[in-house]
């Protein structure tokens, strides 16, 4: 039935295959649906999860007053916003290192480094940085945010580099070339046209990286000190207790954060037809 | 004067590449600082001796790596293959080959339903396929607990509907798992498959067509072979992080149906075992890294195919 919607029975089509627009309705359906479900009960007035009490702000409210809520999203907000100008900073350099250039000698394993966090998985690097963390803090005696800053900005340099890295692909030299011709210096070569032209690139890096620490779980959990709680971490410690619709709202507000984002996001690197 | 320029040549080359690997230093300090570097310590210290309240002595002992394999019973000394261990990780195995199973049937014909669709509406398509990929796992994971408790969503609306009398038991059960891992991993599946299905040529289908093979034979004997390697890379994508899921199992498996991440955190605690810990997880590395080195070695095959 549904796929008759999708695909024009009148004539002969190439591309029809038997259920597959049930199929992926389906699952745009179930991928949609859980997380209506949760928005719409952050509205719940009760402090029943399930059962519906009609509609009210309260646990928005709620949560705006819990204390340890502020503290964790000023966190969340601190960390995520220095991890990503870190990580773009960083990722931007190497990917003007590694695109439009000859292939050199090591390329390949600055590639390697660079994707490693997107190989390995999240709960080995976590240890990982438990381990030597503890073994740092023990020489120094810091137990600041420095150490979420720098996991966090480690992490997101593969997706800050990659969205960099396909913009510089997709520009070839002859604007620098032309300038270069011109007399301009390498510096004004790189001011007034690589960085304008990388501008878009460089914010959806920066875009990225910024999600990605906002929303990291795994990591923080085991690398935090004790009072040290993202709202992550926070929400994953709440759900251990009784839980109440303030999590919906907490959860709501993040969502909404991730949707603004990733939809500019997509809007800046969108292709053109 | 000819030697000359060519030695110009190679010093401007020399130049480039010094100034190339200028460029990428401070991605990679950062990286071998709290990535790679970090990695390098697990291994080191799955050798070490276990202190008595958590951390280690500098001791060397193979006890660890032992340990993930074999117990010692406390009684009699004698060694066996350590159950709890080998079943977690062949439980951690099944569901995560389950979930990438799942993933794949479901994913399959959403990724070709999207890559079908006209160039504009395609990317709605692809970006309401997006969007859940890059919203938070652990809210994701939440809203899943929400829906399939006694009391939740699902579970009160079949009883209303009058299909069932008393709730299905559905959370903290091997199936909340992977019910959870499918919704959490989906967009990995489809992401690389439409990537590899946006490139196809329909012309292909077309001459199938022209040879009177029948729909399922033109998906089975032409676009399939030749969507392969999306299809593998969204398989892996899908099983890697599954193999080391943490948040899911612990949210929806409850405590008692662990996976390796969680087994992995429990050796991190007070008193417990560290360099264990470390050894588990250096082992999760090492399937991890089987895996890769499978797809690539594939992937690479179906490149020289391509290049012949």
């Amino acid at each position: 039935m549904l796929n008759r919607l999708f695909w024009k029975k009148r004539e002969f089509s190439v591309t029809y295959q038997f259920g597959f627009a049930t199929i992926a309705l389906i699952c745009f359906f179930a991928l949609y649906a859980p997380i209506t479900t949760l928005v719409f009960y952050s509205f719940n007035a009760g402090n029943n999860l399930m059962l519906w009490e009609g509609f009210s702000f309260h646990w928005y409210v709620e949560a705006s007053k819990n204390e340890l809520v502020q503290e964790a999203a000023m966190r969340s907000l601190i960390i995520a916003v220095c991890a990503s100008l870190i990580s773009t900073l960083v990722a931007t350099m190497a990917a003007l290192g590694t695109t439009r250039t000859a292939p050199f000698k090591g390329q390949k394993l600055i590639f390697i480094m660079i994707n490693q966090p997107l190989m390995v998985p999240e709960i080995v690097t976590a240890v990982a940085l438990l381990i030597f963390f503890a073994i740092i803090k023990t020489f120094t005696n810091y137990y600041g945010l420095g150490y979420l800053i720098t996991a966090h900005a480690a992490f997101c340099v593969p997706f800050a580099y990659l969205p960099i890295k396909a913009r510089l692909d997709g520009m070839d030299l002859s604007m620098e070339t032309a300038a270069g011709d011109l007399y301009a210096t390498p510096f004004v070569v790189f001011r007034r046209i690589t960085l304008p032209l990388l501008w878009p690139g460089i914010l959806a890096g920066a875009m990225l990286s910024f999600v990605i620490s906002l929303d990291d779980v795994i990591i923080t959990e085991f690398v935090k000190t004790a009072g040290q709680d993202t709202l992550p971490t926070y929400m994953l410690g709440q759900l251990r207790r009784v839980i109440t619709p303030e999590i919906n709202a907490i959860s709501s507000v993040l969502l909404a954060v991730s949707l603004v984002v990733v939809t500019i996001f997509f809007l800046f690197t969108r292709k053109r037809y | 004067m000819a030697r000359k320029l060519s030695e110009m040549e190679a010093e401007r080359i020399k130049r480039k590449n010094l100034a190339n690997w200028l460029l990428s230093m401070p991605a990679l300090l950062l990286l071998l600082f709290a990535a790679s570097g970090p990695l390098l310590i697990v291994i080191f210290y799955s050798f070490l001796t276990p202190g008595n309240y958590g951390g280690i002595v500098w001791e060397f002992s193979g006890d660890a790596w032992f340990k993930v394999l074999f117990s010692q019973d406390i009684f009699d000394d004698t060694i066996s293959l350590s159950d709890a261990h080998l079943s977690i990780f062949w439980r951690s195995v099944q569901l995560s080959f389950l979930t990438t199973l799942i993933c794949l049937i479901l994913g399959f014909p959403t990724a070709y339903f999207i890559a079908t669709r006209p160039p504009k509406t395609r990317n709605i398509w692809l970006f309401l396929i997006t969007i859940p990929f890059w919203t938070n796992l652990l809210i994701r994971t939440f809203a899943i607990l929400e829906l399939i408790r006694n009391k939740g969503v699902v579970n009160n609306s079949l009883i209303s509907l009058g299909i069932i009398n008393e709730p299905i038991n559905m959370l903290y059960t091997d199936m909340a798992i992977v019910i959870g891992m499918t919704y959490v991993y989906l967009p990995l599946m489809v992401l690389p498959i439409y990537a590899a299905m946006e490139r196809f040529d329909f012309r292909y289908v077309e001459a199938g067509f022209d040879l009177y093979a029948s729909r399922f034979k033109v998906m089975w004997r032409i676009i399939l072979p030749i969507i392969k390697p999306g299809v593998i890379a969204g398989s892996i994508l899908v099983f890697v992080p599954s193999l080391g899921a943490y948040v899911t199992p612990r949210i929806l498996g409850g405590g008692k149906n662990l996976m390796i991440g969680n087994l992995i955190e429990l050796q991190f605690g007070q008193g417990k075992n560290w360099p264990l810990g470390a050894a588990l997880a250096v082992t999760m590395l090492l399937i991890v890294l089987l895996a890769l080195i499978f797809y690539m070695r594939i992937s690479q095959r179906s490149e020289q195919k391509d290049a012949q």
